[in-house]
């Protein structure tokens, strides 16, 4: 990885090859939870932008100074610090936003993916890397959401970021913009997901970077070692 | 004395079954997908996360009104309830492996996949967010905790049912099937809405 440590590479990392959710399918409460709307999507996606950047930045700036028995519970309250500051400013200034994302700004915090950038790439990597690492991880959440958004928004309402697109006579699937929705949604995702890894088998492709979600099984997932911190801390422990 | 009693079953029924936290609110998807191969696990997962999540609404509800609250630093909640769970899973794991071997035994492998399992600083922080007291945040918490355990216990009951059947579309295998059976109890649970 040393000698791609560039800003570009960076980005299309995020962006493309390691989408969060289209490949690694990771923070998947979010992405559920919130795509009700594009502009919903795009909300959330920007907000886990700003954190995932900014504490990438500082656990980068600290990486040499946080001991390494103590560095996920230090991430912790790095990462809740920016979360905090973020809910406070959309709080101030995007009031209607924040008040349709709710309770799940707060819980940006608990994220798989800024525990997981911060544990693989922010904690081992200079400032500036880490920095685009960041924003295009997070861009490539935008993205992911933003697109599930659109595409609920679409079916279940008949519009695009709250427009009117589908012709008077379209009857919306309402059942898209509630919760059985987001299910199905993820569903046809993981499905398309899996179509693409196993044509690629065939054709000889080495499709292991394309995961199905950690499987809930945290300890196993590799690409994020992050979803259990406190397993992390107890093992060094010990 | 019945009217409190009232409101407090209400209060379990809502928080349970119609705005069941997995699938309406879409917390704990983790574990709600990893550990939901076999029932027997799922149960033990589920009464895992009763423990826990009952334990730290009524720590966190009680740091919260004794703590932030008279220090006027509520705006520090996230940061605080976030280490308190996480220490908490710890203090609980040693608890039991020291004083309640058989309990430990039982649960102690789903222990630290709860700490980051988002339905307990969900839980912590909508207990504060609707104004509840220490008490009925506990009740709160407990009731969405088994209404995880209803679901994951479901879901398990039918994907032990479905391993069987062998006519699932190659790309729909594993996780997008479960994804959409999980969809069809999320519909199944909206019928619950008329409850209340």
């Amino acid at each position: 990885m040393s000698e791609k440590n560039k800003v570009g590479e960076r980005l299309i990392n995020g962006i493309i090859k390691e989408n969060p959710t289209f490949v690694l399918t990771l923070g998947m409460c979010p992405t559920l939870a919130v795509t009700t709307s594009a502009i919903n999507g795009l909300g959330m996606g920007l907000s886990t932008t700003v954190v995932l950047a900014l504490s990438n930045l500082l656990i980068s700036a600290l990486r040499k100074v946080i001991p390494d028995k103590v560095r996920i519970p230090a991430f912790i309250v790095i990462i809740a610090s920016f979360v905090t500051v973020t809910q406070l400013l959309l709080e101030g200034y995007l009031p209607s936003l924040y008040a349709s994302l709710g309770i799940y700004i707060p819980l940006i915090v608990v994220n798989c993916i800024i525990l997981g950038r911060a544990e693989a790439y922010a904690s081992k990597n200079p400032v500036l890397p880490s920095l685009f690492d960041g924003i295009g991880m997070g861009l490539g959440f935008s993205l992911a959401l933003t697109c599930i958004g659109a595409v609920r928004e679409l079916l279940g309402a008949g519009q695009l970021f709250g427009r009117q697109v589908m012709p008077d006579s379209y009857v919306p699937f309402s059942i898209f913009i509630m919760a059985p929705g987001a299910f199905f949604v993820l569903a046809a995702l993981t499905a398309i997901q899996n179509k693409i890894k196993i044509e690629g088998t065939k054709r000889g492709k080495d499709m292991s970077r394309i995961q199905s979600g950690c499987g809930g099984n945290c300890l196993s997932c590799e690409k994020a070692k992050d979803c259990s911190p406190e397993d992390e801390k107890k093992g060094r422990a010990e | 004395m019945w009217d409190q009693v009232r409101e407090l079953l209400l209060l379990m029924a809502g928080s349970a079954l119609v705005s069941n936290v997995v699938l309406s609110q879409f917390l704990g998807l983790c574990p709600f997908l990893g550990v939901s191969k076999k029932v027997e696990t799922a149960a033990g997962m589920g009464t895992a996360v009763i423990f826990v999540i009952t334990l730290a609404s009524g720590v966190a509800g009680a740091i919260y009104r004794f703590l932030l609250v008279p220090l006027q630093i509520e705006y520090l909640q996230t940061i605080v309830f976030i280490l308190v769970i996480a220490a908490l899973v710890q203090f609980v794991e040693m608890f039991l492996k020291r004083y309640m071997k058989g309990l430990y035994e039982a649960l102690g492998v789903y222990l630290p996949l709860i700490t980051t399992n988002c339905a307990v600083l969900g839980v912590a922080l909508t207990n504060v967010q609707k104004e509840y007291g220490i008490f009925t945040g506990m009740v709160n918490g407990f009731a969405t905790a088994v209404g995880f355990t209803i679901s994951i216990v479901i879901l398990a009951g039918i994907r032990e049912k479905m391993a069987y059947c062998d006519d699932v579309p190659q790309s729909f295998q594993g996780m997008p099937i479960v994804l959409v059976t999980a969809g069809l109890m999320a519909i199944a649970f909206c019928g619950f809405s008329g409850l209340l």
